[in-house]
């Protein structure tokens, strides 16, 4: 009884004609809702983003604005807000990866050694979502808080200058993020680790594996799909995200979602907000693909 | 026990020092309040085929898995040529295992799961030794297929390829073939006795299946709840059981009440319902007045009422047939005896004799050397179950 990893494959049995017919209608019955769902709030928005990017900048809300097919919107957009936009990808970057590591551990920890402890500790890493996200990441800043007690603390040790602080730092923005999305790395990897069978462990051991050796060859492979599907959940809202970096940052920490949301309200200056926006998303589906690919043939390696 | 622990005794004796196969000591394993695994003694000579029988749950992957590392003893000591291994980590025992559930890596593909003892003792010639055990296995045409796109026998192939390419000090093997069809079964338990013989490795051959334990191994071990009842060559095990669990478990086996009336030299005197009965010494193992009388199927012979058998032996008139089944080569009869047991019979369809009808009358009759003698505490039913399915 070995566990399958990745896709099986798909085979659909024969059917009669008629039958085959009715159950196609019924497929295309039961897409209806969803088609109109993302025609409503996919396609219309995406086209109208697509569109306002194009915008001439010459225009204004209240005088409108004129298509001309402004392509270079995009350039401008890059030229000004490079900067940010390289530090979403960055911090983004950076959280992903301190996710990962923190919540591979965890993962691994409530799939293999909780016990009956699992569903009490599955249940306190969704606890955060009771709360409202921005909420947590103001009590961030009370925790960060010049004269708080951390950053005394770090005073104390000479980890920290005297006049040395924590909030409107890197530090504190990478902080918030990596807090915010732990749980969506956490709930994936546990999904995955979960689903490992540990008489593989074993046997990696018996042959001549040592628990790190095993721990690279069996667990981490056998993880990757949580391992991919983690990362996505947790970089791709990272890289867009404002409230961190306006909550926890200064404008030396500004993201290109706060530039995003600045021009939006307001500079209200629309073409370079969607020119930006589509940027953003370009980047990220490129990164993303690459990645997907990566990884899944690291899978079949 | 006590019988198999005078065995283990007996053996371990003289050559308690010089003995270099896998010694199990005092070995014992609880869960909690139940013990799986119980004051275990064992000796496997290096080099042997050695197979350890038994009914499901009797201890035997619980036994192999101490002897892996994977599980911790909870008391009692393991020695491999003379190095205490009961600590040792898995991954660096030279032992390794053929899994009652394969557990082959799924992510792998069967070359790789092939090769990785191979890779992780960082082995040289690796794909050479990869193709050449999977041409033993007949597998040479998969290697790039996934576990899961593989049947169950050949998953069980690649299992045992995967295990036996490190050439470990001892292989162990958790009914390796359980999942093959008869023919291939039949092939690679050849395969596997020649292998066995060829790189003279020490095999644990653990099986549900006594034929497949007597055909392949030089010692079997018949284990019942945590315990070995008796270990010895299969012709030993069968032909003298010691318990009433073994005489049932390995064959069958006809077992009569009697009355020890005498022991005089070497031959014991039963009274068996009126009947006076001899056993020799030898293979008698009751220690009080009481005892079973226990003989084979196939070594009584039936015959008419008053007619001279060719055994000159123990004889039992009175006997009625209740049932016949034709088998073929044999015939198996159910013969009710005066005191209300019903015997089995297997008589070799030679021609010489005819076949007997329900209801006819016979005489049974068996010689002295082939019955033995079991102590009367024990269950005569013990193991019966279990061995004939
Ligand atoms: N981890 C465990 N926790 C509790 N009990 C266990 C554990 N492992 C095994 N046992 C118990 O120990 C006994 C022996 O199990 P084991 O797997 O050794 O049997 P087995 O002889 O290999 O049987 P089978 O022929 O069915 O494979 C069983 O009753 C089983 O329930
Ligand atoms: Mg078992």
């Amino acid at each position: 009884m070995a566990s399958t990893a990745g896709t099986a494959p798909v085979t659909t049995a024969p059917a009669s004609d008629d039958s085959s017919r009715r159950r196609g209608l019924t497929g295309y019955v039961l897409l209806v809702p969803g088609v109109v769902w993302l025609a409503l709030f996919f396609v219309i928005p995406f086209y109208s983003l697509v569109a306002t990017s194009l915008y001439d900048p010459g225009g204004s809300v209240f005088s409108g604005y004129e298509m001309s097919y402004q392509f270079s919107n995009y350039w401008h957009a890059i030229q000004d807000y490079w900067e940010p936009l390289l530090r979403s990808l960055w911090y983004a970057g950076l959280a992903t990866l301190i996710c990962l590591v923190l919540g591979y551990v965890l993962a691994y920890a409530i799939a293999f050694k909780a016990g009956r402890w699992k569903n009490l500790m599955l249940v306190l890493v969704i606890a955060p979502f009771f709360t409202s996200f921005l909420v947590r990441t103001l009590s961030w800043k009370l925790i960060l808080a010049d004269g708080g007690l951390i950053v005394n603390s770090l005073q104390a040790v000479h980890l920290l200058g005297p006049d040395g602080r924590l909030l409107a730092t890197p530090f504190a923005v990478i902080c918030g993020i990596v807090y915010n999305f732990l749980p969506f790395m956490v709930l994936p990897l546990f999904a995955s680790i979960d689903k490992i069978d540990h008489r593989l462990i074993e046997a990696s051991s018996d042959l001549y594996a040592n628990p790190f050796v095993g721990f690279w060859k069996v667990t981490w492979p056998l993880s990757l799909p949580g391992v991919v599907s983690g990362t996505l959940l947790t970089f791709i809202p990272a890289a867009g995200d404002y409230i961190n970096a306006q909550l926890l940052g200064s404008p030396n920490q500004r993201m290109v979602g706060n530039v995003i949301q600045n021009l939006f309200t307001q500079a209200n200056d629309y073409p370079a907000a969607g020119a930006l926006s589509m940027i953003l998303m370009i980047l990220i589906v490129a990164m993303v693909l690459f990645y997907v690919r990566r990884a899944g043939t690291e899978e079949l390696l | 026990m006590s019988s198999s622990a005078d065995v283990a005794q007996e053996r371990r004796a003289p050559a308690r020092a010089s003995f270099d196969g896998l010694r199990l000591e005092n070995l014992t394993k609880s869960f909690g309040a139940f013990t799986a695994v119980d004051d275990l003694d064992l000796d496997v000579p290096r080099g042997s085929f050695f197979a350890l029988l038994g009914p499901s749950g009797c201890g035997k992957t619980t036994t192999l898995r101490m002897v892996a590392g994977l599980e911790t003893p909870t008391s009692g000591g393991i020695t491999l040529a003379g190095q205490d291994i009961t600590y040792a980590k898995p991954y660096k025992r030279p032992v390794n295992t053929v899994f009652q559930n394969y557990a082959l890596f799924p992510h792998l593909d069967i070359y790789e799961n092939v090769a990785f003892g191979l890779k992780r003792r960082k082995a040289g010639n690796v794909d050479a030794q990869v193709k050449e055990m999977l041409s033993l296995v007949e597998l040479d045409s998969q290697t790039r297929k996934r576990p899961a796109q593989l049947s169950g026998g050949q998953q069980q192939r690649v299992a045992l390829a995967r295990a036996l390419i490190n050439k470990p000090e001892v292989l162990l093997l958790d009914e390796p073939l359980g999942a093959l069809d008869l023919k291939l079964r039949r092939n690679m338990q050849i395969e596997l006795k020649r292998i066995q013989t060829e790189v003279g490795l020490t095999f644990i051959h653990v099986t549900h299946d006594q034929e497949e334990a007597m055909t392949m191994a030089d010692t079997v071990a018949v284990m019942n709840a945590g315990v070995i009842e008796q270990m010895g060559a299969p012709e030993e095990l069968y032909e003298n059981p010691r318990t009433t669990f073994v005489a049932n478990f390995l064959g069958q086996s006809n077992l009569i009440e009697g009355t020890i009336k005498g022991r005089s030299g070497d031959l014991v005197t039963v009274d068996m319902h009126g009947i006076d009965v001899s056993v020799p010494a030898a293979r008698s193992h009751a220690d009080g007045d009481k005892g079973w009388i226990g003989i084979r199927p196939e070594k009584v012979l039936i015959g008419d009422p008053g007619e001279q058998l060719d055994a000159p032996g123990n004889s039992v008139p009175g006997g009625v047939v209740s049932d016949v089944s034709f088998v073929g080569v044999s015939t198996q009869y159910l013969v009710r005896m005066p005191w209300g047991q019903e015997l089995q019979v297997f008589a070799q369809n030679t021609g010489h004799r005819r076949i007997y009808r329900s209801g006819e009358q016979v005489d049974l009759s068996w010689r002295p050397d082939y019955a033995f003698l079991l102590d009367a505490s024990q269950d005569a039913r013990a193991g019966a179950q279990e061995g004939t399915d």
